[in-house]
């Protein structure tokens, strides 16, 4: 009985910190969950036509009864942001290095970037659908183009970010340009790649987007377009919400493999002194 | 062991100004003695010691290191700076070995020599945790094992435990003291403390600030092993009374000349 007391002594703050933390981690459902509800009862109320704002239940219905072209659509997306994303980061992080290695080349490639990144993308599509024709090319170009910048910059200024001391230690090393840049330099830029990255990969959804809105016959990008059009509303709702999920879970993704493989690069007080 | 003649370092500030951070620097430091550097803030202290490992040449003037001109960064030197500077992302063992990785020198046989190091600073078992884990006294240990892992006949020590609270310094500086005790090296530690620079030192080497200039070169003859409870004797508090009387006089000097 005694024992049993204590036990529950023990237990309880943890019980209250479980629940704590059960109930902030409920906040922004409930929030997300009372808009919805609020937005159903305007449309419903006001009876508002599904063309203008449909309801969310007028949003799920349709995007549901399409669900095999919706997927197809999703797939063609997320094609176009992997290969997009991906170019960007085998381009972006050689050219960092690339930029970083001296002033000489520095001044050399700095203004080509800022050229490149001061041209809007939107523009640029056209152009690149006729030069790279119909076909998947210019989507994948233009979502590589809107991201690689703040991957470059970023990176950059990490490979730069070192302190002195490294460096001093290296240099009373006697280290080559090459250890220091591969154990000094490099995982120093982690956590500014790893900025770079989440700033990057919430903008290739951007950049596909916007690439399937001037060419493509397939993509969510396509599917907004076509389907207001023809005043189908409620389906290009799904498509945005659909980019919506995209871009939360991309990010989270990359958070993640942050948090996995870069534990040190997380600035959580678990890993600060 | 270390030999510096007629050293001056001007560097230039930000605006173009010329600054002379040291000025006609004569110091001798023989093998295996600990020398301590004081003085304030900006009388280029560190300037000095990254000058005798060869990061930066002089303005003017020679330094020799046993009997051979310095003219770029040498491997016989280890250093300790007043942070601990452990990369974040690699183990207290990795960061030990981090030297002669950069070397590129196998470390296969210096595994057990790293191992032991930790050993002898108090951090056994602590091989495999990241430096964020560990408090601001062990990464110093940590540090310090770091500079020892080429096992170089030079220590170079840039406040090394400027930094940590006052308990962990008192125990920092005897465990230095052990570890010289253990491993004879010819020591240039730089300190702001005058009790620590007495405690640690077989000469304290007293600087002045703008432009750095030695102001004098104290002999401390106190017996070894030395502990903190000879802070209280008569000797010692006539030493560290000199320092301090060198220091101060050189302030008052100063400051009439202006």
């Amino acid at each position: 009985m005694r024992a049993d007391g204590v036990d529950d002594d023990d237990d309880l703050p943890d019980r209250r910190a479980t629940l704590a933390r059960l109930a902030r981690a409920s906040v922004p459902w409930i929030s997300i969950g009372v808009l919805l509800i609020a937005w159903e009862l305007c449309v419903r109320g006001f009876r508002i036509p599904d063309y203008l704002l449909p309801a969310p239940s007028e949003v799920w219905s349709q995007t549901w009864a399409l669900k095999a072209a919706v997927a197809g659509h999703t797939l063609a997306t997320l094609k176009t942001i992997a290969f997009g994303f991906g170019l960007a980061v085998a381009i972006s992080l050689p050219l960092a290095v690339l930029v970083t290695s001296s002033p000489a080349v520095a001044a050399t490639v700095y203004p080509v970037l800022v050229l490149v990144q001061s041209v809007p993308k939107v523009a640029l599509a056209p152009v690149l659908v006729v030069a790279l024709g119909a076909n998947e090319m210019p989507r994948i170009v233009v979502t590589f183009l809107v991201c690689f910048f703040p991957l470059v910059i970023s990176v950059a200024a990490g490979l730069l970010s070192v302190p002195s001391e490294y460096i001093e230690l290296c240099r009373s090393c006697r280290a080559s340009r090459w250890r220091e840049l591969v154990r000094v330099r490099m995982p120093c830029a982690v956590p500014f790649l790893f900025s770079g990255l989440k700033v990057a990969i919430t903008l290739s959804v951007v950049g596909a987007v916007v690439g399937e809105f001037v060419a493509a016959d397939e993509g969510l990008g396509y599917l907004i377009q076509s389907s207001t059009a023809f005043f189908k509303t409620p389906l290009a709702f799904g498509a945005i919400v659909i980019l919506a999920l995209i871009g939360i879970v991309l990010f989270q993704a990359v958070v993640a493999i942050e948090r996995a493989f870069f534990p040190w690069s997380v600035s959580d007080e678990r890993f600060r002194d | 062991m270390i030999r510096l003649q007629g050293i001056s370092q001007v560097f230039r500030s930000r605006d173009g100004a010329r600054v002379a951070a040291l000025d006609d620097v004569d110091l001798s430091v023989a093998s295996e003695q600990f020398a301590c550097i004081v003085g304030p803030s900006g009388c280029g202290k560190s300037t000095l010691l990254r000058l005798v490992a060869g990061l930066i040449a002089p303005t003017r003037g020679t330094i020799e290191v046993g009997g051979r001109r310095v003219d770029g960064p040498r491997e016989d030197v280890g250093i300790v700076f007043q942070k601990p500077t452990l990369f974040p992302w690699a183990s207290v063992l990795e960061n030990v070995l981090m030297p002669l990785k950069l070397m590129g020198r196998p470390t296969a046989s210096h595994r057990q020599r790293a191992m032991d190091l930790l050993e002898m600073v108090g951090l056994g078992g602590f091989e495999t945790r990241l430096p964020g884990e560990l408090s601001g006294g062990m990464q110093q240990r940590a540090a310090i094992c770091r500079a020892l892992i080429h096992d170089p006949p030079i220590l170079l020590m840039d406040e090394p435990f400027g930094a940590l609270d006052a308990l962990t310094r008192e125990e920092m500086t005897l465990e230095l003291l052990s570890i010289w005790q253990e491993r004879r090296k010819t020591i240039v530690f730089v300190t702001h403390s005058i009790t620590e620079a007495v405690l640690l030192a077989d000469k304290v080497v007293v600087m002045s600030a703008r432009p750095g200039r030695i102001v004098s070169d104290l002999d401390v003859a106190l017996p070894r092993p030395r502990s903190f409870a000879q802070e209280g004797l008569p000797e010692f508090q006539a030493v560290a009374a000199s320092v301090r009387a060198s220091i101060f006089s050189r302030r008052k000097g100063g400051a009439d000349a202006r």
